[in-house]
C-alpha cells in the first residue's frame, strides 16, 4: 500500500503541470470522488516544493466567491453602504468640507433597495441616481418632485413629465441638479438613503425635508 | 439534546445551500444572462405579435459595447416598472432625422443626439411607443442585449 502510493506519487511529479491544472478543471471529482482526494494528498506533496498546496487555494478561492456572490446579492436587492463626496447635500452630508482629509471625513451612508420593487417615492426622500448624462456617475439628491407636479425655478415653472422626478441638492450653491439636466427618469434611481453610519459622532436617520411653496400638485 | 443540535445544524446547512444557490441565481440572472418575455406588436418583423420569450445578456452594456443597430430591453422612462424592447438607432453625437408619423415623411425632424444619450425605436414605426415620443433614452436605462430567441421553438436562434 505504502509502495502503491509512493509509485503514484512519483508519477504525479512526473504530470505535474497536468495535476495542478485537473483540481481547477474539475471541481466536482477533485472534492467527492475518492480518487480525487488521493490525487490533491498527492499533489499537496508535490506542490509543497515549488507553491501552495492546491487544495487550500481551492478552497480560499470558493469562500472568496461566495462571498462575494452573497454579498453582491445582498447589495443589489437589500441596502448597501456608500461613501458621499463633494459639499452638493452640504448640510446633510458632508457639512465641513476640509481639504486635507477630504477622503477621510466622507459621510458613509446607508442605501436601502427595497423601494426599488415598486419605485415608490415620497416628497423629500433622499436618492441615489445613475446621472442622466454619464451612466457611470452616481449622484446623491432630494426629490422635490414627482410625476404630475409643477416645481418653481429661477426663471421658469416646470411640469414634471409621467414617470420622472425632479431632485436638488441641499447646498443649491453649488450642485449640479435638475436645474441643469431637467427631471430625472425614476428608472435611474438605485436607492434611497435612510441613515449616516459613518462617521461615529454623526450616526443618525435621515428625514424627509420638503418646501411646501415651491411645489404645487396638479 | 445532541439529537438536537444535529438535525439543527442539518437544517443550517440546508438552508445555507439553498441561500447559496439563490444568491447565485439572482447574481447570474442581474449580470450575466437572463430570459424575458416580449410582448406587443411594436417590434413586428422581428419579434412577434403573441409573444416570444428571448434571452438577453448584461455584459455588453457595462463595457460599452454597444452600437447602433442592437437589440436591446430598456426599462421605460416614462413607467420604471415595465421594460421596453427596441433597436438602438443612433448612439451620442450621431444625428438622426425622425417622423412621428411614417406615412407623411414630409413632417421630419433631426436632432443630435446629446452626450449620454441613445435613440432608440422598434422596428415597427407605425404602432411603436419610442425615442420619437419621449426624446433621446439614458444609457442608464439600458437593462441588457437581446441576443437570442428560445421560444417559439421554430424561430429559435439569433438575433441581429
Amino acid at each position: 500500500m505504502l509502495a502503491d502510493s509512493r509509485k503514484e506519487n512519483n508519477n504525479q511529479s512526473k504530470l505535474k503541470p497536468r495535476d495542478w491544472c485537473l483540481p481547477l478543471l474539475l471541481p466536482d471529482c477533485f472534492s467527492c470522488s475518492p480518487d480525487g482526494s488521493i490525487l490533491a494528498r498527492d499533489s499537496s506533496v508535490v506542490g509543497n516544493v515549488d507553491m501552495g498546496t492546491p487544495s487550500v487555494l481551492w478552497n480560499v478561492a470558493k469562500k472568496c466567491f461566495t462571498v462575494g456572490v452573497i454579498s453582491l446579492t445582498v447589495s443589489d436587492l437589500f441596502a448597501s453602504i456608500v461613501p458621499v463626496r463633494g459639499a452638493s447635500m452640504s448640510p446633510t452630508f458632508n457639512p465641513k468640507t476640509n481639504s486635507l482629509l477630504d477622503s477621510l471625513s466622507d459621510d458613509r451612508v446607508l442605501v436601502e433597495k427595497l423601494c426599488l420593487r415598486k419605485y415608490k417615492f415620497s416628497h423629500g426622500d433622499v436618492i441615489v441616481f445613475c446621472s442622466p448624462d454619464n451612466h457611470k456617475e452616481k449622484h446623491i439628491k432630494r426629490i422635490v418632485g414627482l410625476p404630475g407636479d409643477w416645481v418653481g425655478t429661477i426663471y421658469d415653472v416646470v411640469h414634471i413629465p409621467e414617470g420622472h422626478c425632479w431632485v436638488e441638492g441641499d447646498n443649491s450653491a453649488s450642485s449640479l441638479d435638475s436645474r441643469s439636466f431637467g427631471p430625472v427618469p425614476l428608472g435611474l434611481v438605485k436607492g434611497r438613503v435612510t441613515h449616516i453610519l459613518w462617521p461615529p459622532h454623526r450616526v443618525s436617520s435621515i428625514e424627509r425635508k420638503t418646501s411646501r411653496n415651491r411645489v404645487s400638485p396638479s | 439534546m445532541r439529537q438536537w443540535r444535529s438535525i439543527a445544524k442539518e437544517a443550517m446547512d440546508r438552508a445555507s445551500i439553498i441561500v447559496k444557490f439563490l444568491c447565485l441565481l439572482h447574481v447570474t440572472d442581474a449580470y450575466v444572462v437572463s430570459s424575458n418575455h416580449v410582448l406587443g406588436p411594436s417590434m413586428l418583423p422581428t419579434l412577434n405579435i403573441t409573444g416570444d420569450v428571448v434571452l438577453v445578456e448584461h455584459l455588453s452594456h457595462r463595457i460599452g459595447k454597444l452600437g447602433s443597430g442592437d437589440l436591446v430591453l430598456v426599462r421605460s422612462p416614462l413607467d420604471p416598472n415595465k421594460t421596453l424592447t427596441k433597436r438602438i438607432v443612433a448612439m451620442e453625437g450621431d444625428k438622426v432625422t425622425f417622423s412621428l408619423d411614417p406615412t407623411r415623411s414630409f413632417s421630419s425632424r433631426s436632432l443630435v443626439v446629446p452626450k449620454g444619450h441613445v435613440w432608440i425605436q422598434g422596428d415597427n414605426l407605425y404602432v411603436s411607443r419610442d425615442s420619437r415620443h419621449f426624446g433621446p433614452l439614458p444609457y442608464g436605462l439600458i437593462e441588457g442585449k437581446v441576443f437570442m430567441r428560445v421560444w417559439p421553438p421554430s424561430s429559435f436562434g439569433l438575433l441581429g
